[in-house]
């Protein structure tokens, strides 16, 4: 047998028994004796005076039992009873102050208290969103670099994938986009009639309809029904397999998700956001027609005669014309926001809400930036 | 032999939280490594950054002499060709059995592709479930399925994050036996990431214990088990428990239980604090032996009892015994050590036991 004074007992629990003044320490502080230690403590009643915590009764102590002990302190000083502490061997306070020292690189120390003014959340938020505007941007670099590639080898484009998209995209949102655009027609001749009325201008009814619409209504409003529409459905698409893992796996077996899942999106809606146009065009007139006829006796034949000599093919082709960006601007951002989806269900709504909204936005945006440079060069 | 993989001394993070630090290894081509670990400790982020999901803070990874990653540049996976079982398969529901399998091979010709994927369905003996949809079949010929599909485009190298975990226990190692004997005969390396060392020990010849970002050890399982490296390794690996004991005179360590003899770690000088290594296969039930201790607790093991022994100093103990010996709790037994290979740690210090 090996000498037995090497093995004091281990694990006896570290506790605090109060003995007159002196509350003493007992036990061993080690990793193993302060298992329980806080709901000993619990028991403990703490004068409301300086107390004298004494660690003369201390076993064996490592450096969690110390951390704890320097824990206790600094929890009994917070509460208000300030601590001596007593009755410790040289080599105990040593390792004491060699925790409370190294206490810092640990990690263990609290985090220091932050609390954030206006003006640096207002600056924090605007540097992520830029961060944000800087990610979307490389984005869109990557799609433009891998559309010239497909470009250049059309071999290699996904083409069931695209006119997939282009059906359910363009062919299944025409009866959304017919009857919404119709009723928009009606909504504009009425509201516009009112006024022509009363200085028996009536005959406008034509300038108003169809410049409003062709320019500006129409592709507004389709883009609108199919950012609603088809973006949402892009992000949640992207989102779900962003999810289950299936864009990594894709990677790992040699498919670049850019041209599986953003290419053939982003072709398709560029394809089918100009067919729609013209098609919403083409509704929203009739239903000016319709209001015309029915409250300022303006008969189809007269609206449609006056038709092609208002409407400049300059007009109709500058609506449809920003069709192809619209596009772009939602397909881009519902696969973005797709591939931003991170750990759950949950998140997929999210991203799909941000989708919509970004897509919304940046479309009306970018259609104020038509009227205003489409007007400084006099078109 | 170069090595096939080679890692050299990476950090990840994921900032600003360091999740991975300064882990190197090598596996030669077609060789068959684990990293195993404790949940949280980095498996899947060092798998990920391998297959190029993770930019690398520090260090390189090279496959085949060519560099894969270094700090700002990330080979894409897609160009990889390192191939990857997922932790929840990620099969594409929507596409059947075969589909899933030929997802990969769309450059190939199609009597090229379609004789790789029946080739592979029957090396996973899935061939007459080809025209089904996953949702069809169960999970483990999802995972079958899985196998097939990362195998199909002949990766340099298969990564399995976990593939087993939705598994029940007996169809793991099955499993995992299998998938090896798979990648053997087509000439495929692979990396598994497990938190199960009885999976890792089926599946591969070279382990790597990681925890909290750390390498600590990369071996065969033999020496993991015979040899640690480290206090974490020999406690994670297999059964067992330290015994404190002092370095005597010479190479001896004194414990409670006699004198040892064994080679002490480096650095170590006698009477220094040291804590050994004593598996349950260490210590021998033995009538006859001065040495008592007494049964605390006991587990049925079919052919063995594993018994929980207390030493008079409330040390424990670990100790298998024939399961003829049927001792009840409170009893005091006799035993015996029977150490070959003595492990020795130095003791943390600042355990400052009285002297
Ligand atoms: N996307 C992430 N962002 C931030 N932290 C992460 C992310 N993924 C994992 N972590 C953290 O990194 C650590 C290691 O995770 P992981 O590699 O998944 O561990 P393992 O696979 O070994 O269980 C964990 O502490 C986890 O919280
Ligand atoms: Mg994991």
């Amino acid at each position: 047998m090996a000498d037995s004074r090497v093995f004091p007992e281990p694990g006896k629990p570290a506790l605090v028994q109060p003995e007159g003044a002196h509350y003493f320490c007992r036990g061993d502080w080690t990793l193993a004796g302060i298992e329980d230690l806080d709901s000993r403590l619990a028991g403990v009643n703490w004068p409301n005076k300086d107390l004298q915590l004494d660690g003369s009764g201390i076993g064996a102590i490592d450096t969690t039992g110390a951390l704890r002990l320097l824990n206790l302190v600094a929890e009994l000083e917070r509460a208000g009873h300030p601590v001596t502490l007593i009755g410790l061997r040289p080599e105990q306070r040593a390792l004491l102050d060699l925790v409370r020292e190294r206490r810092a690189d640990a990690g263990v120390s609290a985090p220091p208290l932050t609390r954030s003014n206006p003006l640096e959340r207002l600056g924090r938020a605007f540097v992520s969103h830029a961060q944000a505007g800087l990610q979307f941007l490389g984005f869109v670099g990557e799609a433009a670099v891998s559309l010239v590639h497909a470009l250049w080898r059309p071999d290699r484009l996904r083409w069931r994938a695209l006119f997939g998209n282009i059906e359910d995209a363009g062919v299944r949102a025409l009866p959304i986009i017919a009857l919404l655009a119709f009723m928009l027609g009606i909504v504009i001749a009425y509201q516009g009639g009112q006024q022509l009325k009363i200085y028996g201008a009536n005959i406008f009814i034509v300038e108003l309809i169809s410049l409003t619409m062709l320019r500006e209504l129409a592709p507004l409003i389709t883009a609108i029904i199919v950012a609603g529409r088809t973006g949402s459905a892009y992000t949640a698409q992207i989102g779900t397999m962003q999810i289950t893992e299936e864009v990594d796996a894709l990677r790992t077996i040699g498919i670049a998700p850019m041209d599986l899942l953003v290419l053939p999106k982003l072709l398709a809606l560029v394809i089918a956001l100009p067919l729609l146009t013209v098609f919403a065009d083409a509704l929203s007139l009739f239903g000016g027609m319709v209001m015309a006829q029915a409250l300022l006796d303006v008969s189809f034949t007269d609206f449609l005669e006056r038709v092609p000599r208002v409407v400049t093919l300059t007009s109709f082709l500058l609506g449809v014309g920003k069709a192809p960006v619209f596009a772009a601007i939602i397909a881009l951002v519902g696969c973005y926001q797709g591939f931003h989806v991170r750990g759950g269900a949950d998140s997929v709504g999210r991203q799909t809400t941000v989708s919509v909204v970004q897509s919304i936005f940046l479309v009306i945006a970018a259609d104020a930036l038509f009227s205003v440079v489409l007007g400084g060069i006099g078109l | 032999m170069t090595p096939f993989l080679e890692v050299t001394d990476i950090d990840i993070a994921y900032p600003p939280k360091r999740v991975v630090e300064g882990v190197s290894f090598k596996m030669a081509e077609a060789a068959i490594g684990c990293l195993l670990g404790p949940s949280g400790c980095g498996k899947t982020t060092l798998l990920r950054a391998i297959a190029g999901f993770e930019p690398v803070q520090r260090g390189l990874i090279w496959l085949e002499g060519v560099e894969l990653s270094r700090p700002h540049w990330t080979l894409p996976p897609e160009q990889r060709r390192i191939g990857m079982m997922f932790q929840d398969l990620a099969l594409f529901p929507h596409l059947t059995v075969a589909d899933n399998v030929a997802f990969g091979l769309r450059s190939w010709k199609a009597a090229e592709r379609w004789a790789r994927v029946h080739e592979l369905l029957n090396v996973v003996g899935l061939d007459e479930y080809a025209q089904r949809y996953p949702h069809q079949i169960s999970g483990g010929q999802q995972q079958r399925v899985a196998l097939a599909r990362a195998l199909a485009p002949r990766p340099r190298l298969l990564l399995l994050d976990e593939p087993f975990s939705s598994l029940d226990v007996a169809l793991r190692e099955d499993l995992a036996h299998e998938i090896r004997a798979i990648l053997l005969r087509e000439g495929i390396g692979g990396l598994l990431v497990s938190h199960d060392q009885f999976e890792a020990f089926a599946f591969a010849d070279q382990i790597g214990v990681l925890n909290q970002g750390r390498l600590l050890q990369w071996d065969s399982a033999y020496n993991l088990y015979h040899r640690p490296a480290d206090h974490f390794v020999a406690d994670f690996i297999g059964q067992g428990v330290f015994l404190p004991g002092r370095m005597g005179e010479g190479s001896r360590v004194c414990t409670e239980l006699g004198d040892i003899d064994g080679i002490p770690p480096a650095g170590c000088a006698p009477g220094d604090p040291v804590e050994v290594l004593v598996r349950p296969d260490d210590v021998t039930h033995d009538d006859s032996s001065p040495l008592m201790a007494e049964v605390v607790e006991r587990a049925f093991r079919g052919a063995e009892f594993l018994y929980t022994l207390k030493l008079d100093s409330g040390a424990r103990l670990l100790c298998l015994a024939a399961s003829h010996h049927n001792h009840q709790a409170g009893q005091r037994i006799g035993i015996r050590l029977e150490i070959d290979h003595l492990v020795v740690f130095q003791r943390a210090l600042g355990a400052m036991n009285e002297a």
